[in-house]
């Protein structure tokens, strides 16, 4: 298949990876603690345990698995609030396939379904809007999810609408921003991490410029990653390259997607129709500010949280959950004390065993042959 | 209804209205009408008789195939009721001599039970019914028993169907999951994914066009060369739901062996590779309606390999894995990277992931 078979390449893979152990090796001088590199992306994840990344390193090198998924970091009244509106009488609630399973705290939108409520999964937003233009007499709430990824996609459904005038089509607003939650994660005092993988399908968007600061300030190495296996390999090499040479720059693997400015077109789009958030919730993390945006008023009409009483609730996460130290990197999943027991992809409890893209869900179902052998950090 | 006993013959009802009303699940004419005009007709054309309410064998005709009768039931519900490569009455029929047949039995007799929702149109029961009646002619099947049932409008989803099948298996015929040993090579008779693939396009819920056809298929003969070829195979699954993982889970599993596959060679149309990757699904947990895996005995691997390959319906199978001493249960990749890693049963249901 072109396009990916090339990017898949075994051997390419095998010179990379002598390469690593060579820099991981000269970097591990004198270091009493692994070198610890967080990809920030849930799509990253997902390759690292797609490909069986983490055991072709060298023990030297440990992943953290960032809160890059947006469907692991919805909080549970979030989803609370998205089953009011699609149990309304009339709606038509709409969903990307992953957010059907999150748990809300009594229900998912997939129960809800299964007890009545009228939820349909579509690929894209304007899949929304089409039934909404089919479906004159009901309600279409498109439940807007995803990081700046998908932020454009909804922004230009929601001027569609406004140009042809429907008005039976509003948008459930979740959507979330990356920088500010990686800057949380910065601040932590407990931070152990030496680098960044820098989100691919985000940065196509919003270009390198706003990650600038983490060089700067944080002087730690970014380097903004495709998904492909040799890419996250080739990203993972460029990391270290920066470590070993003292360098904290932000780099660019991914340059035959990601645009140094990012997109012009997207980003006026996303401008236009939404607003920051003071704070919004994450689930594992908590509430970070101006993490989150809203349809601006101008775009009053399409905003399901204006449209519907919602009850906005804030539900918080369970006590026993550890999600925001494997988040960091602190301690690895199979750490927490609910990992596996309380906790797992059927029943639950934390962010990250909801979806393939979370840390805990992909150790749990592909995890296992390099847990044995991984160090703890010190 | 019984198809089986000799004549005498009698005239066959007629179906004359457009759709099915809970009239025709009355048990009075207008049933006798449309069972008759549907599925006599297809399924026992030129042979109308009196119906009994079971169908009836000789024994001796059955022992004359084997020394134990295998027996298995299975129902049938998919959305479209047509899609590419098949529809529900072919994978109704192909489905129940695939469990037959994947214990080694040879196929012989099915009973075919309706569930129809109200609105129906009586000539897609027609075709259905025509489909069933093609694929069992086929296949050297009969259907020989059958039940109707008219539900009120959303009780079901336009039809349901629930196929059983008898079958013999042959003296000495001792396929079974548990025979399992270190050192097995584990096959697979063709390209995996079609139907999911297929069935996921049909539905339109993704927008996407390809040209994916379902692999529906009934496989019988094909695993009687197979078994003529290597006597020896420890055992076959067919890989209908969950896909290729969850039979390899169900394998290590009851065998106490690990598995270890081989990503790159495991056989996949690239079609279904791309509407994988776009769709971010994993094709080892696709659904497939044509599709066996075997564990066979290292000295047999090559004329398991030959015997399948020479039949249309497994030019393309391929040694995808070794059973192992490893930990009991595990079911291991290399992926086509050089990676290793875990493969698991799937939790839920398989969705499309955000981005």
């Amino acid at each position: 298949m072109k396009y990916a078979d090339e990017f898949r390449d075994r051997e390419k893979a095998q010179v990379l990876i002598r390469e690593i152990d060579k820099l991981a090796a000269s970097i591990r001088v004198g270091r009493t603690r692994p070198i610890q590199i967080m990809e920030v992306c849930g799509g990253h994840t997902h390759s690292i345990f797609r490909y069986g990344l983490e055991g072709m390193l060298p023990e030297s090198i440990e992943l953290v698995h960032g809160p890059g998924c947006p469907v692991c970091v919805l909080p549970m009244g979030r989803v609370d609030d998205c089953i009011s509106i699609a149990e309304r009488e009339g709606v038509i609630f709409t969903t990307f396939g992953d957010a059907m399973r999150v748990p809300g705290s009594k229900k998912s939108l997939l129960q809800a379904k299964a007890t009545g409520a009228d939820v349909r999964m579509v690929y894209s937003p304007m899949d929304a809007l089409t039934i909404a233009r089919k479906n004159p007499d009901r309600e279409v709430v498109f439940f807007g999810l995803g990081f700046e990824t998908t932020m454009p996609s909804t922004a230009l459904t929601v001027l569609q609408a406004e140009a042809e005038g429907i008005r039976n089509f509003s948008v459930f607003c979740n959507h979330i921003t990356i920088v500010p939650t990686i800057k949380a994660i910065l601040d932590s005092p407990d931070l152990h991490l030496d680098g960044f993988l820098g989100p691919g399908h985000v940065s196509m968007v919003i270009g390198t410029a706003p990650y600038e600061f983490i060089a700067e300030f944080y002087k730690r190495p970014m380097v903004v990653a495709g998904f492909e296996p040799l890419d996250v390999l080739q990203s993972i090499w460029m990391v270290l390259q920066q470590i070993s040479q003292g360098r904290a720059e932000i780099e660019n693997q991914y340059a035959r997607i990601v645009p140094t400015a990012g997109n012009a077109a997207a980003l006026a789009a996303v401008t236009r129709v939404y607003e920051l958030r003071e704070f919004f919730e994450w689930r594992g993390l908590g509430s970070i500010d101006h993490s989150g945006v809203r349809l601006r008023e101008a775009y009053a009409a399409y905003d399901a949280e204006r449209k519907f009483a919602i009850p906005n609730l804030k539900i918080a996460d369970p006590k026993s959950c550890q999600c925001g130290e494997v988040l960091k990197g602190i301690i690895k999943p199979w750490q927490c004390k609910v990992f596996g027991t309380a906790c797992t992809p059927e029943v639950p409890l934390g962010a990250l065993m909801v979806s393939t893209e979370g840390a805990c869900s992909a150790y749990y179902q592909y995890g296992g042959i390099k847990r044995q052998k991984t160090m703890v950090p010190a | 209804m019984n198809m089986q006993s000799p004549p005498p013959k009698r005239e066959l009802g007629q179906c004359f209205v457009a759709t099915v009303t809970l009239a025709h699940g009355g048990g009075g004419k207008a049933m006798k009408d449309l069972i008759d005009d549907v599925f006599i007709s297809a399924f026992a054309p030129g042979a109308p008789q009196a119906l009994e309410d079971q169908a009836r064998f000789d024994l001796g005709a059955l022992a004359s195939h084997g020394d134990r009768l295998a027996f298995t039931t299975d129902s049938f519900v998919v959305n479209p009721l047509f899609f590419p490569g098949g529809d529900i009455g072919k994978l109704a029929v192909c489905g129940t001599i695939n469990d037959l047949a994947v214990g080694g039995a040879k196929p012989l007799y099915l009973s075919c039970a309706v569930v129809i929702e109200e609105g129906m149109e009586v000539e897609t029961l027609r075709t259905i019914a025509r489909s069933m009646a093609q694929t069992a002619h086929a296949a050297g099947v009969s259907i020989v028993t059958g039940d109707t049932k008219v539900v009120e409008r959303g009780a079901c989803d336009k039809i349901f169907i629930t196929t059983t099948g008898i079958g013999v298996i042959p003296r000495g015929c001792e396929l079974g999951i548990e025979r399992i040993a270190p050192g097995d090579g584990i096959l697979v008779n063709g390209l995996l994914g079609d139907h999911g693939a297929a069935i996921l396009c049909a539905r339109g819920d993704m927008a996407l066009e390809t040209a994916i056809e379902s692999d529906c298929a009934a496989l019988h003969g094909l695993i009687a060369d197979l078994l003529h070829a290597a006597p020896n195979t420890r055992c076959i699954r067919d890989a209908t739901r969950g896909g290729l993982a969850t039979v390899l889970n169900e394998m290590a599993e009851a065998s106490n062996c690990s598995i270890e596959i081989d990503e790159a060679a495991i056989p996949q149309r690239p079609e279904v590779r791309g509407f994988c990757e776009i769709l971010g699904l994993d094709p080892l947990y696709l659904a497939n309606e044509g599709k066996i895996v075997m564990a066979v005995p290292p000295d047999e691997i090559e004329a398991a390999l030959a015997a399948l390959r020479a039949h249309p319906l497994g030019r393309d199978a391929a040694l995808i894995g070794h059973a192992g001493a490893g930990e009991a249960g595990r079911v291991t990749m290399q992926t086509v990277f050089g990676g290793r890693r875990i493969v698991d049963m799937l939790v839920g249901e398989q969705l499309p992931r955000i981005c």
